[in-house]
Order: C-alpha cells, then structure tokens, then sequence
C-alpha cells in the first residue's frame, strides 16, 4: 500500500523478482484518498501482481475514467504512462490505446459510477469486442468524489449513511459481464488479498477481456449498518466458490496440492490457474451454471467471490481484427504509405 | 405558335427526376460519364432524401464544355420519371426547354406548360412488351431513357457500351441485355423525333487528365497516404461512405502479402463519444488515427475534444457538414458546423480546421491532417460538406511525393532521455508552444507520464495552482499561434480591375464562386478574391480584409459563421464585412451568388475604382 511516503532510496536487502526490480519499482505516488479505503488494498494488490509477475512496470499502460477509483493509477506503477480520461469513457480510449500498440499489457481502473451509470454504454462494448486487457471496477457503491450519492451498483434497500435507502435495482456488473462476452469474470473484494492478487496475475496473463468486480468498501459514505458494500457486510457475506493460485508458463507447479479437490486451466500463453475449489458444484467453465448460481445467491443476498468463469480458448480483438504482429504505431512510411505509382493506377480508374 | 427550342452545345442542365431504390443511379452515373468519356466535363450533383426505397431523388448533370463546377441553376432538360414530384419538377423547366417523359399512359392536359417541348417515350409500353419479370422491367426501363436520350442529345452509344463492358467485366450476358436495352431506346427516338435535339453533346477534348471522384474516397485515400493506421467511426451520413472507402483501400494496399495480416485497425464504435476516445487512446499510444463524421457526431464528441485540446492528443477528425441543427436536414448540405468545431468543448478551447474546396484537396489535406495533428499536438478538423464528400467532382489526378515521409513531431525517444535531455511533458523547449511527448512504453525508467483533463504543470504533475494554469493556457495560445504558419495559406487572387471590394469563401463555394467572379466582371463588377484553406487564419487574411472598403463572405450557413470568426479572430470591424449566404441545404449556385453580390455591390456603391474617380 502506498499510503504513507516512503523514502525513495531502496533498502539493498528488498527482495527483488526475476527482472531484479523490487516491489518498490511497480509503486507509485502517496495516495490522497481517504484512511482505510478499500481502493489504496486494491492498489496494493495490483503492485503485488505485477511485481510477482515479473513484468517491466514501463510495459503496462494503465487508463481510468473519473472519480475516486480513477484516481488510483497515480498510485502505483508510478514509471508506467497513465491516462485518467474522462468520466465513463476509459473503455474507448483504452481500445484505441490496445488498437495502435498490441504488445503492451493494458490495465482499465474504474469505478462503478464510472462504469455502471455513466460508462455503462462504452463498458458493454468493449467486453462484447474482446480487447486484450484488465478491466477493474472497484466497486462501493456510492459516488465518493461527491459526497455520498448512491450509485447504481448499489443493492435495493441498501441505506445511504444518512439512512435513506436505495430504492432502484442494483446493476450486477459481474452478471452484465458474462452476458456481453467478457471470457474471464472474477469477483474480489478489497479486504481479501490473498484472493485477489492471483485473480489478477490471472486476469493478465488472460488473453481477451478479463473483468474483475472488486468490491470495495467506502469509509467515508458507505461502511456503515445499512449498507451492503460496508467491510463487516461483505466480510459476513461473502461466498468465496474458489482460490486460486497463478504460474506463470516458464515455473514448474512445485506447490503441494493442498488437499480438497483442485482444477488447473491452462491460460493462453502457457500459464497455469490452479481453482481450489470451495464449492464442488461451482463449475468456471460452465457459464450459463455460474449466471444461475450468481442470480440465486445475489436473491440471498450474498456477495459471491473467486474466478467465476474463464474461457481457455478465448480470442481478441486484434485476433478478429486480424491485424499485423507488429504493433502499428512502430510502422513507418514504407509499410504506410502506398506511393505515387500506386496513386497512378487509383487515378486511372477514375477517369 | 411553335414552342421556342432551348438550342445550346455542351452547356445545358439535365436533371433526372426518380423514385430512390429504382435502380435510377446507374443509368444515371452512364449517363454522365459517357459525356466525360467524349471530353465534355459535367458537374453532377445527386439529391437524394433520407431514405432507402420510395421517396423522390433527382440527378442534376450540367454539361460544361468551359469546365464550371458549381451548379448553374435551372434546368433545360428535365426526365422526369417520378410522378409525385411532377408538377415541380415541369415548373423547373427554362422556356424553351424539354420534358422527357413516359407518354404510355396519356397526361392531363392541365398539367403541361405551352412554353416547353415534350418529348414523350412510353417507357412502360416497350419494358412490358419485352420483359416480363418485375425487377427487369424496372431495371432496364432506365437504360431504355439512357438509349433514347443518347439519340435525342447526340451521345456517342460506343462511349457507353464500353461503359458497360468495364462495368460489367467477364459477365457477358449483362453487357449483352444492356446494350439491348440500350438500342431500343435509341431506336424509338431514332423513329420518332428529330434527333439530335438543337440541345446537345459534341465531343471536345476539354476532360483531359482529370479524374471523377468523390471527396469521401478522396479524404479516406488521403488518410491512408498520410499514414493513418487506427480510424473508428459510427455512422451518420453523409460521412459514412468516408470509412467506408478507407476501408476499401486499406483492402487493397495495405494487407500484408506474405501474411495476409492488416496493416491497419478500423473500428466501428457504438456511438460518436466511443469514436473519438479510441482515436484519443490510439493517438495518445502513437499510431495516426481518426475518425469520420457530420455535425450531430461534432456535439456528441465535445467533452472528449476539450480533454484532447487540453491534454493535446493528435487527433484527426473529417467533419462531412449536413443541413443542422439538429438532425436537420440528413441528406443536404451545408458549411455550417465552423463555431461548434472552431471552439468545440466547454471553457477556453480552440481548434485547428483545414477547408477543402475539392475532391483533390480532399486528398491532400486529408493526408496532411496527420502531419499537421502530430506536429502541433491538437485535433485537426479537416471540414468537408456533403457536397463534396457524396458527389463526383472532376478534379485534377491525385498526386504524391515519394520524397514525403510522415512528420512524426516532437517524440522523445529512449535514446534522447538517455541522453539526458530534460523531459517535461508540457515544457515549452524552443518558444513554439509546442513541447515533447513519450509514447508509452519508450523507457524503463524515464518519460513515463500521468495524461489528464485536469490543470497540471509543465511537468504533467496535477496542480491547481493559478499562475501553473495560467502558464498552460498561454502556451496554448503560443501553439495556436505557431499553427498560422504551418497551415495551407490562404489563395488570393486580385480582380481585372483596381477594385476596393473582396470576398472571402472557402470549400464547396468555390465551385460557383469561380464561375460568378467572370459573370460579375462581364457586369463590371470587379473583386480581389481570397480562398482560405484554413484556421487559425494566417495574419494575410486580416490584412486582405483592411486592404479593402468592402469585403463579400460567402459562406452557406445562416448566421454567416465564417464572418463570426473572421470578426472575432482578424479584429475586423464587422460593418466592413458583407455577407452572402445559401443555406435551404442545396448547394450554392453561380446564379445565387452573382445576383446576391450584384445587388448588395449597387447597394454599398462598390465600382471599380477608375469609374468612380471618373
């Protein structure tokens, strides 16, 4: 977590991963949100991920929309280019971003105000075209920025702090998900990170459109009594249907398989997921099963975590696209640009 | 008392009256290129509505042996094969001139004018004794008039049958059917009237070199000679056919030949603000991108064109003006989205436009968009109209450089950071309020940056001091500044006389402008002119403007945005400045502006100046 400021000078016994950086490296600027939010764990789950993953921070682009969770790129990955857009429009201007440079690893921070109301037109679409990147909702709930409004991810009934409650139907956005295509769903929450940093090591190393709903309790407008997205709510209510542990493709799975029953799924470029499963009947494979058991344990009222669906075999844009290995921005005027003679043969057909 | 006869040689307007859907657009675009294939030029213009099946649609050919581009207005010859509109369209008809028609069934005498020549084939007649499926007798009723017309106004028919035969490559039974069909039009007015018409073709050489095209495929060719590699869209006409035609030249030359792989991305987004964010993303990561659309799409896209104004993203982004507001009118044209592009977003924004007067310049400066965005660092508008970008021009061939090579801008590359040259990514370095940027992902531990929409200092860091915005702001303005320079310079050109009065237009206009300016001089009215190809305007055009007592602006729009602009960016005093302004959504004609300048010159006492002083 990157809270308090921390000098910049690097202690010489930091544990360093396989590239030599140390965790330190993925870090970024103090946070200026408030003591306690969910959003600064999250941030220190995504600087976990990529230190263990052993990816150059400079080779991720992380791009956000507006509001308190957009403004969490600032906070880590600090040497990495970021983009903080406008209000519920990240999703486009990462799909450009992931359309010029298709080698970059592309990590999509929002909230669910930015998301589920105003970006919830440009969060459809860039699920349904499959573009290769980590597309995180941290989700509370509430609109924090402002003050506290209830947003639409919020559960019917859910009180405000000053005790209305909600009187809409919520947006699950993990359900929209699997509806629109996304082919890796996952669901953490802010207060767990021993699930949530393999669900995002896991999310990377996806190729296609990987969506993780992290919920994400607000301290200051939405941790208390009333509210279903509170620390205590989740914490009594959440039904966790796996762990799971992620390898890399070039590791050997040394780790004892811990007893209970456990399924590995070979991700796209080569890396493993190993699922301790929590629920024998939960199936991620098996979409249409997890939409049923999403729906029958949201009536419940319970909030269900774990990798909830993944498609091994998914495509990406770029796939459907069917564009050039070599990123497009590197091409120059002689892959570009056709020439006179060419323009000679277009002027001849005009005539 | 015999009826008058329209008698002209290779300067007359036909205009094609139909029900859109019926296959008309063919015959049609036969018609006109067979006249340019004998060295005729023609300024064709289709009018179409919103619509996909029943609703009137006309095609207005004007043969031109002197080369005029713009239309004339009236009509000599008038086809009319569309009931509904056929009072409207006979009263269009000049004294003297001729109604084409489909005589099988007979006409109420109520509804013919005396001053005008009929011409009556009954079309329907010989299409259902020769055909009996419906679509056929559809289809080829059209080249039945095409023939018939041929014979009446002295079309070479070998010109179309060679038409047909390119048309129609390796299917030799279509060729065969049309040029039936063909025959047997020409053969009924071979028969029946005296062919040829005292209106009528004469083969010329006046065509030369020139080339017959759309500004939408120019523009969208223009992109892919300017290197652009990532175009989203969402469709609106009259901007749709531009993506559509990059995508079929990226088809042909961009695909990688071992591979078979796409050297380009194209994306059609949900909707206008989806558009413009991926071309924000694509350009921000550094590959050339842009979009394509019409006015509706400009206001849905302004949020997103402040925060590339602000954060200064190249972007490049073809404006296809349509009749506004609103949803307006779809399917006309107009040159009215100059104020909601110039300063497009909320607070203090400006931005670069580039106006094409032709297909040609479509193409240029759709290529020149690109190296214009990265160099300064902004959205680039490049504002067509529909008139352009739907109708073929005949234009001068499309040229290149292969000396050219893309203007990338000011990039820092690893090598300079490792060079220890100081990175800061709104840091004004050499005064032209242009400074550097990093493409992401260039160097493992320097040049990364935050992108933002909110105030930040020269060093990208987020601040809401006042003098570190106040500092971004007037470097903006620098940029904006420097832009003046790099843009095409506005073309003048003085009258044949000593003159104190101007005019000033820019795009389509120029087509009728160029015509109206010899027809004004015959009147002795003469103008120094100034084409402005674009804005900022360079500081040329507020001097043309002070050089003169009267200065026309001729623009199609209501509320003369062009004038606005000029008043507001040249300091011109506003009383000096004499609009002229076509805006019912057709293009503007050489008669419209010769009357309008006429009128207000006698009205503002503008003579040439060796007559006054005499």
């Amino acid at each position: 977590m990157t809270y308090l400021a921390k000098p910049k000078i690097h202690h010489p016994g930091l544990p360093k991963n396989a590239l030599g950086y140390t965790r330190r490296d993925y870090e970024g600027a103090v946070s200026t949100l408030c003591a306690g939010c969910g959003h600064d764990s999250i941030s220190a789950a995504i600087i976990q991920a990529f230190f263990e993953l052993d990816v150059e921070p400079h080779r991720v682009a992380k791009l956000s929309g507006i509001g308190c969770s957009s403004k969490t790129p600032t906070y880590f990955l600090g040497n990495s280019h970021g983009f903080n857009s406008v209000h519920g429009r990240m999703p486009s201007v990462l799909t450009g971003a992931a359309m010029a440079n298709r080698d970059l690893i592309y990590l999509g921070v929002s909230g669910d105000g930015d998301s589920a109301s105003i970006g919830l037109g440009q969060f459809a679409h860039v699920l349904r075209r499959g573009v290769n990147m980590v597309y995180i909702v941290e989700n509370n709930g509430v609109y924090g920025l402002t003050k506290g409004q209830f947003s639409a991810t919020a559960d019917k009934g859910s009180k405000s702090k000053r005790g209305a409650a909600n009187s809409d139907e919520p947006i699950d956005l993990v359900l929209l998900a699997l509806a629109l295509g996304a082919s890796f769903v996952a669901r953490g929450f802010s207060g767990d990170k021993t699930q949530l940093v393999p669900l995002i090591k896991a999310a990377v190393a996806h190729h296609g459109a990987a969506f993780i709903d992290v919920i994400s309790p607000c301290v200051a407008f939405n941790n208390h009594p009333g509210s279903t997205k509170s620390y205590d709510y989740v914490r009594e209510h959440n039904d966790a249907v796996n762990r799971l542990d992620f390898w890399p493709s070039r590791d050997e799975i040394t780790t004892e398989i811990p007893s209970g029953s456990t399924r590995d799924v070979p991700l796209h470029d080569g890396g493993t997921v190993r699922l301790h499963k929590l629920h024998d009947d939960y199936d991620p494979s098996d979409k249409v099963a997890a939409m049923a058991y999403l729906e029958s344990r949201r009536a419940r009222g319970e909030v269900v975590t774990g990798l909830l669906y993944v498609r091994p075999d998914s495509a990406d844009m770029h796939d459907a696209m069917e564009t050039v290995g070599v990123p497009l921005n590197a091409l120059g005027d002689p892959e570009l640009v056709p020439g006179a003679a060419a323009l000679d043969g277009v002027n001849a057909s005009l005539r | 008392m015999a009826v008058k006869q329209l008698a002209r040689v290779n300067d007359f307007v036909v205009k094609f009256a139909n029900v859109n859907g019926s296959g008309s657009a063919s015959a049609n675009g036969l018609f006109a290129r067979a006249i340019l294939r004998m060295g005729v030029p023609v300024a064709a213009r289709n009018i179409f509505p919103s619509n996909i099946q029943g609703l009137p649609t006309w095609y207005e050919v004007r043969i031109t042996e002197q080369g005029w581009r713009g239309r004339r207005g009236g009509v000599d010859m008038m086809v009319a094969m569309n009931p509904q509109t056929w009072d409207k369209d006979v009263a269009e008809l000049e004294p003297g001139g001729y109604l084409f028609y489909d005589s099988t069934k007979p006409l109420a005498s109520s509804r013919l004018r005396s001053d005008i020549n009929m011409l009556g084939v009954p079309l329907t007649a010989i299409c259902n004794a020769e055909y009996s499926d419906a679509r056929q007798r559809q289809l080829f009723k059209n080249i039945i008039y095409l023939g018939a017309l041929s014979a009446l106004l002295d079309l070479d028919p070998a010109e179309i049958e060679k038409l047909f035969a390119e048309q129609y490559k390796g299917k030799e039974a279509l060729q065969d059917s049309n040029r039936k069909a063909l025959a047997m039009g020409r053969d009924y007015a071979l028969a029946n009237f005296a062919c040829p018409l005292p209106l009528r073709v004469a083969r010329r050489n006046n065509v030369g070199s020139r080339i017959f095209v759309d500004g939408n495929a120019a523009a969208a060719l223009g992109a892919v000679y300017g290197g652009a590699t990532v175009a989203a869209w969402y469709p609106i006409t009259p901007s749709s056919s531009l993506a559509e035609a990059f995508q079929k030249y990226c088809g042909k030359f961009r695909v990688d030949a071992a591979s078979g792989k796409h050297r380009y991305a194209i994306l059609q987004a949900e909707d206008e603000l989806s558009s413009i964010g991926v071309v924000i993303g694509a350009a921000w990561n550094g590959a050339r991108a842009f979009t394509t659309t019409s006015g509706p799409g400009v206001s849905l896209m302004q949020e997103f064109l402040g925060l590339a104004y602000f954060a200064e993203i190249p972007v490049v982004l073809f404006d296809v003006q349509r009749g506004s507001p609103s949803t307006g009118m779809p399917t006309r044209t107009q040159q009215a989205d100059l104020l909601s592009c110039a300063y497009a977003s909320h607070g203090d924004t400006k931005h670069v436009m580039l106006f094409p007067e032709d297909p040609r310049e479509c193409f240029e400066m759709g290529a020149q968009a690109f190296d214009l965005a990265d160099r300064l660092q902004t959205p680039i508008f490049v504002m067509l109209d529909l008139d352009i970008g739907m109708q073929d021009w005949l234009c001068e061939p499309f040229a290149w450089d292969d000396d050219h090579r893309m203007d990338r801008g000011k990039v820092m590359t690893a090598a300079m950071l490792d060079g220890g040259k100081e990175f800061g990514r709104y840091l004004d370095v050499d005064g032209d309020g242009i400074p550097y940027r990093t493409y992401p992902a260039t160097h493992p531990t320097k040049g990364g940056y935050f992108t933002r929409g909110t105030t930040k200092d020269r060093y990208a860091r987020y601040t809401e001091e006042g003098p570190a915005y106040v500092d971004n702001m007037q470097r903006l303005l620098r940029k904006f500044e420097t832009a003046k320079s790099l843009l095409p310079a506005p073309v003048v050109q003085r009258g044949r006389a000593p003159t104190r009065a101007g005019v000033i237009w820019f795009g389509s206009t120029g087509a009728a402008m160029a015509e109206s300016l010899v027809e004004l001089e015959s009147q002795g009215i003469h103008l120094d002119r100034m084409r402005v190809r674009g804005f900022p305007f360079p500081d040329a055009v507020g001097e043309f403007i002070a050089e003169h007592e009267h200065v026309f602006v001729v623009e199609q729009n209501r509320d003369a945005q062009l004038k606005m602009l000029l008043v507001n960016e040249c300091g011109v005093d506003p009383s000096k400045l004499i609009s002229v302004l076509n805006y019912d959504g057709t293009p503007i004609t050489e008669r419209f502006i010769t009357r309008e300048i006429a009128e207000k010159a006698r009205l503002f006492n503008v003579t040439p100046i060796r007559k006054r002083a005499g």
